[in-house]
């Protein structure tokens, strides 16, 4: 179906450059700017109005693209997106200069039209409060930053433009004995962020590009009789209609584990599995071509939860399968837990439920293939791994490694949502190579929401002791993992739900036994914090009820038990530094927590809790012996150098973490490395952004590389100053001799004395793991990782008695992340993480139709049904940054991504407690059920 | 990304008279759109197939604030941001200025106008879905099926008016002024609601709402807006009430309206509220009263019970902020 009526022209103004176009009346003004005028900077996130990543300002008032059909804007009117916001010649705005200096650009997606909206806001009010700044930014959702860096840039953007004395936006000194590191600088791509430049997935457009849609289950189970493709294939417009046995070959992220096929062959197991898929000429079309496929089903009766799945009898997703709906099971033991149990002097016992939810990053997954004559495939596609996207499109597409490329572009947000590779994938490769053009597949909101990956929901059931003087003895966990419908990281998630909760808090006996379910519902895996948030939220609510069992400071017990550095927990893991004490002290003072604690009066409280996290795991997701992580350095007489890792920057930072490292080992500013990152051609395997690796390990071996060149511009340098190499020294810009600082020489040329002596400059270098850690048992070695990070947080709430809302008014977040190599990236690491596990305490919730016409149907697969927090509610987030230096890691680093999500869900829960006296052992606290709770507990109050 | 089918060409009128020229040609094949903010979501949603857009942002005419000494009349394109921050509003009818400044978030006040909102369509947690999640579940009486996932034996669409300002007008005597080529024929605002969400008005096909008129409310009227809602910007109410009433020097009230609404298609109205003097124990019989009347649906997406008992605190506290300093909410 080609359009039926006719484009109109348009005359639209956008950023004072008026622009005639042909444009389609049912296209909004967001597909018109970016599509027709290549002004990409304006971003797409929801679909419909829910985001405001499309925010532009029509004579200088936000609104939002997506919902203003282009042919409906009034003639004359003054368009203004983010390439329009800086001024003449490229002068950044105050707005862009102020997000990019103060870490506000994460992801950096949904910042164009945050940045936008906080222009506006700063048009009409100079100075404007801390309310006024999160009215004005309610609309605008972020997912990286936890609104903390977005104000703190806004009052420095409002300072900026009031010429404030103190207002800057130069980086902060360095830490002690460092040229660079532990300075605030900006980030690498914190420029091409702050002015629409970045190019994200969606932002490539080549010629000749076809569109791809998939067709999806609409059946939780159903099996496929038939599917007749003949009407779409005939429709005009369309290339080519693809079916899920022109890509048998099963895969998976975990090679034990490979049950997904890039479409569904046979069966169907959840509502929005992919069946079917065109390549059209634009997304009409292909749309069109969709309700002309005829797919014939036989429903099947579905299991939507975990028990249903395990009973007897269960349909099952995998027919002959070993193990039946069981994806995994796992049952360890460490020492006599039973006696533990039966000699504790105080026991305590729970049942906690976490329900799933989604990473709902602003940017939706998209990917786009070519296929020249040549045989050379080239994927771009939002993904945080592409060299596991890589092996999977060469494996599912019979193309040898050689011929196959994936680039990931810059990332819209992520947080273990593109951490597999997709079905959606393979099909634009394989359209690609069917018809010979470039095929690009955008999912829609709702499309993300099938995609999934989120969190695991678990049941889990804790028994722990301890004995009279707050010694924890053992705990007896077991926990029922709702996998969904394929494995996914389902393997490790099983393990991980037990082996990552034997520190900070130790305790001397411990049994773990859980048990991950197929169920037909979209896929769970990896999230921020993958596989121990849950736990964890169970853990330290349980150690807060024993605290009170025991009439112990919740505080006091955790340092009582405390596993300290250099040890060995429960289960076998090697813990190196652990500076969990320092946060715990950290966020006990900040807080007040003495002399506030149990005095704050009926509705408000506080809380406590800690975790720890890996920083990458000791062994890599398919068995080899090669580095983990690879960096390659070059350099030349243009005082340049380029940095290649293949690393992916999903918004954390690590294409700066690596230019920060370059420029303290060779006397370099930042700004003076370029970073090539994430592309399977141009960059040395790096196995992407999971499991926190990617600081501890890229910046090894980034470490490596870089010092190996320092050495040889040292010596250069030495022999030119005819003073010892190790007298010389490099600060950015220049290189000296340490005898008499007056001697030595700029950066370039000492690079040009280097290249003269040494010919052509450039190293490498790998990160390989230890792989004599974790326990000598099976599964051992999973939740095995060279350095862990620790944190403590302290949450205080405000209870709603009436409504039941809880209103988090600030949380205190101590992290260790060994060493900050820049504290402005790990301050927003750690605000992001609060702010991401307070959304999954308060609001968020992956929920399913469990009855009615269609069971295992999605319920409000949208960004306004499935609520994430606007900056209105966010809680105030002080972020302390603690640092125990790492022996193993660069300069003393470990991750700081994840970790600090973990403690965020049982602090509020135990606020909760503390504020009005009832436990909520189930997630999320939605206000009926905070008001159910107080009512069982006959603490409504007056009425 | 989720496109909208190409179904329709856009009329852009600068005239009344044009733009309901243009109606009457196309009738109910033709679809007004002033914001766009509801509309065209639910253009992506698949729930409109119209040939012709008719945009009435060029109808200058219809965007006035009038506040005269019997009557103040808002014109329908009045935005909503506006309504949220205008000095005037917030002085007369406060009540209105906080509703509008709780309506969605920023960007949408910005484009939303008052006639958009009093003309909303209703909304439901099983139509405001994208085409194939409809098909999904078989589709739902409002649109293309021939059940109600609500109610399950219902025959009537019990989506939900979820509009912030027709409580508010409500309560506060409001009509519209509704204009076609036959002439314009004034409603009061209770008469122009029907209970049927798969339509909840009764603007003709060919009609173009126009005006909204509020009697000026005396100097003792008392007035508040309530919304429950999980976040601070963005939602739609999952409960939404307005209260008026007339408070005398000896603190007596009389003349009370609470209406409720994001319940079902058409806003309640709580009748028969006693008078008396104000004190805790007639807020608790009126609050009382409206728990009673009030019978919420899973039409929403949030607890049914909980809502129901978020009716007698919202009217609560909807007294407290009538009998407090009149003052709107923070609009940006």
């Amino acid at each position: 179906m080609r359009t039926p009526t006719p484009h109109a022209l348009l005359s639209l103004t956008v950023n004072g450059d008026r622009h005639v176009v042909a444009a389609a009346p049912h296209h909004s003004l967001l597909e018109v700017l970016r599509y027709d005028l290549g002004l990409t900077g304006t971003k797409q996130g929801c679909d419909k109005g829910d985001c405001g990543a499309c925010t532009v300002l029509i004579d200088g008032e936000p609104v939002l693209a997506c919902c203003t059909l282009a042919a409906t804007v009034r003639p004359g009117a003054q368009i203004t997106t983010i390439e329009g916001l800086a001024g003449p010649a490229g002068r950044l705005d105050p707005v862009q200069e102020a997000f990019d200096r103060c870490g506000a650009l994460q992801c950096g997606f949904c910042q164009p039209g945050m940045m936008l909206s906080a222009r506006a806001l700063l048009n009409r009010d100079a100075a404007p409060s801390d309310t006024a700044i999160r009215e004005a930014l309610g609309g605008n959702l972020c997912r990286c930053t936890g609104y903390t860096q977005i104000f703190e840039a806004v009052k420095l953007a409002a300072a900026l433009a009031r010429g404030e004395s103190g207002a800057s936006i130069d980086p902060t000194p360095p830490a002690e004995g460092y040229t660079v590191l532990g300075a605030r600088h900006r980030k690498a791509d914190g420029h091409g962020k702050a002015t629409g430049a970045a190019v994200y997935t969606d932002d490539f457009n080549p010629p000749r590009m076809l569109h791809a849609k998939i067709l999806r289950s609409p059946h939780a189970h159903a099996r496929i009789v038939r599917i007749d493709t003949s009407r779409a294939a005939a429709l005009p417009g369309v290339f080519a209609v693809l079916t899920g046995e022109a890509l048998p070959r099963t895969y998976g992220v975990i090679p034990w584990t490979e049950d997904e096929t890039a479409l569904a062959i046979d069966r169907v197991r959840f509502v929005g599995e992919e069946v079917a898929a065109v390549a059209a000429v634009d997304e009409e079309t292909a749309n069109a071509a969709l309700r002309l496929i005829d797919v014939e089903y036989e429903p099947l009766p579905p299991v939507l939860t975990p028990e249903a799945a395990l009973a007897p009898g269960a349909p099952e997703l995998f027919p002959g399968r070993r193990g039946g709906n069981l994806t995994k099971h796992v049952r360890l033991d460490f020492g006599d837990v039973d006696a533990a149990l039966s000699n504790a002097d105080a026991l305590v016992e729970g049942e906690y439920f976490f329900e799933g939810t989604a990473h709902a990053p602003i940017e939706p997954h998209c990917a786009i293939a070519e296929y020249d004559a040549r045989g050379l495939l080239t994927l771009h596609s939002a993904t945080q791994i592409p060299h596991y996207v890589h092996r999977t499109l060469a494996k599912t597409l019979d193309l040898p490694s050689e011929r196959v490329r994936v680039v990931q572009p810059a990332l819209g947000g992520a947080f273990g949502g593109k951490s597999d590779p997709f079905g959606h994938e393979i099909v634009a490769a394989k359209l690609a190579m069917m018809t010979g053009r470039p095929v690009k597949i955008l999912l829609t909101r709702e499309e993300t929401f099938y995609t999934h990956r989120g969190r695991h929901p678990m049941q889990m059931h804790m028994r722990l002791a301890a004995n009279a003087e707050g010694r924890l003895t053992g705990l007896d966990s077991k926990i029922l993992i709702d996998g969904g419908a394929y494995s996914s990281f389902g393997l490790v998630t099983s393990y991980y739900s037990g082996q990552l909760l034997t520190a900070p808090t130790g305790f001397e006996t411990y049994r773990f036994d859980a048990s991950r379910a197929f169920t037909n519902k979209p896929p769970c895996g990896p999230k921020r914090g993958h596989g121990s948030v849950q736990p964890r939220f169970a853990f330290e609510i349980q150690l807060d009820k024993m605290a009170e069992k025991l009439g112990l400071d919740p505080i006091e017990l955790r340092r009582r038990n405390d596993v300290g550095p250099d040890t060995t927990t429960v289960n076998g893991q090697r813990i190196t530094s652990n500076g969990f004490l320092e946060c715990l002290r950290v966020v006990e003072q900040a807080s007040g927590w003495r002399e506030r604690r149990g005095k704050l009066g009926f509705g408000r409280g506080l809380g406590v809790a800690g975790s720890c996290y890996i920083s990458g795991t000791a062994y890599p997701v398919y068995p080899n012996e090669m580095p983990q992580s690879g960096v390659q350095v070059r350099l030349d007489r243009s005082g340049r150098a380029h940095v290649m890792c293949g690393a992916s920057d999903i918004g954390q930072g690590s294409d700066s973490m690596l230019a920060y490292i370059v420029a303290e080992e060779l006397g370099l500013r930042p700004d003076d490395i370029r970073v090539t990152s994430s592309d399977t051609d141009l960059s040395p395997v790096d196995l992407g952004a999971y499991s926190s690796r990617v600081t501890f390990m890229a910046g090894n071996a980034c470490r490596e590389a870089a010092s190996a060149l320092s050495t040889l511009v040292r010596e250069a340098v030495a022999s030119k100053l005819e003073v010892p190499g190790r007298e010389v020294a490099c600060t950015p810009g220049r290189w000296f001799w340490l005898g008499d600082p007056t001697r030595g020489m700029d950066t370039r040329e000492a690079f040009v004395l280097a290249e003269a002596a040494h010919g052509t400059l450039g190293a490498t270098g790998g990160y390989r793991t230890d792989k004599t850690l974790g326990g000598p048992y099976r599964g051992g070695t999973i939740g095995a990782s060279p350095a862990y990070s620790f944190t403590a947080h302290v949450a205080e709430v405000a209870v709603d008695v009436e409504t039941g809302f809880v209103n988090v008014k600030k949380i205190w977040a101590a992290h260790d992340c060994g060493f900050a190599l820049n504290p402005m990236i790990v301050e927003g690491q750690i605000a992001g993480s609060v702010y991401m596990g307070w959304a999954e305490a308060v609001m968020e919730e992956h929920a399913f139709a469990y009855g009615g016409p269609n069971p295992g149907l999605l319920r409000g697969p949208n960004l306004l049904d499935y609520r994430i927090p606007t900056t209105v509610e966010a809680p105030e987030i002080e972020c302390h940054i603690v640092q125990s230096i790492d022996p193993n890691g660069p300069y003393g680093a470990k991750e700081a991504g994840e970790g600090p999500l973990h403690p965020v869900l049982p602090a509020i829960a135990n606020a909760i407690y503390d504020a009005v006296g009832v436990r909520l052992d189930r997630l999320p606290f939605h206000p009926w059920r905070v008001r159910e709770a107080l009512r069982a507990a006959g603490r409504m109050g007056g009425r | 990304m989720l496109r909208i089918a190409p179904t329709f060409t856009v009329a852009t009128p600068t005239t009344l008279a044009e733009a309901l020229a243009l109606k009457a040609t196309h009738g109910e094949k033709a679809a007004l759109v002033a914001g766009g903010t509801d509309f065209v979501p639910n253009l992506k949603h698949g729930l409109h197939a119209p040939e012709v857009v008719i945009s009435l942002g060029g109808l200058d005419e219809l965007r006035g604030l009038d506040f005269g000494a019997e009557t103040i009349a808002l014109g329908a394109l009045v935005g909503i941001h506006t309504l949220a921050t205008d000095a005037r509003i917030a002085s007369v009818l406060p009540s209105l200025a906080t509703a509008a400044g709780l309506i969605a978030g920023p960007q949408l006040r910005r484009m939303g106008t008052l006639g958009g909102n009093v003309c909303l369509d209703t909304r439901c947690v099983y139509i405001n879905q994208s085409e194939s999640w409809r098909s999904a579940l078989g589709y739902c009486l409002k649109k293309d099926g021939d059940t109600c996932h609500v109610t399950v034996t219902g025959k009537k669409c019990v989506a939900a008016a979820s509009n912030d300002t027709a409580p508010v007008l409500l309560s506060l005597g409001a009509c519209v002024e509704l204009a076609s080529p036959r002439g314009v024929r004034t409603l009061p605002l209770e008469q122009f609601y029907v209970h049927d969400g798969a339509r909840n008005t009764v603007l003709a096909a060919d009609e173009i709402l126009v005006r909204v008129l509020v009697p000026r409310p005396r100097e003792t009227r008392r007035m508040a807006f309530e919304k429950l809602r999980v976040r601070g910007a963005i939602d739609f109410p999952l409960l939404n009430l307005a209260l008026a009433f007339d408070l005398d020097a000896d603190g007596v009230l009389t003349a009370p309206e609470l209406v409720i609404s994001a319940i079902a298609a058409r806003p309640r109205r709580v009748r028969a509220l006693p008078e008396g003097l104000l004190t805790d124990a007639l807020v608790d019989r009126i609050a009382a009263l409206a728990f009673d009347a009030t019978r919420p649906l899973t039409n929403i997406n949030a607890d049914v019970e909980w809502r129901r008992d978020m009716v007698p605190v919202l009217v609560r506290r909807a007294f407290a902020a009538a009998r407090g300093p009149q003052s709107p909410p923070f609009a940006c």
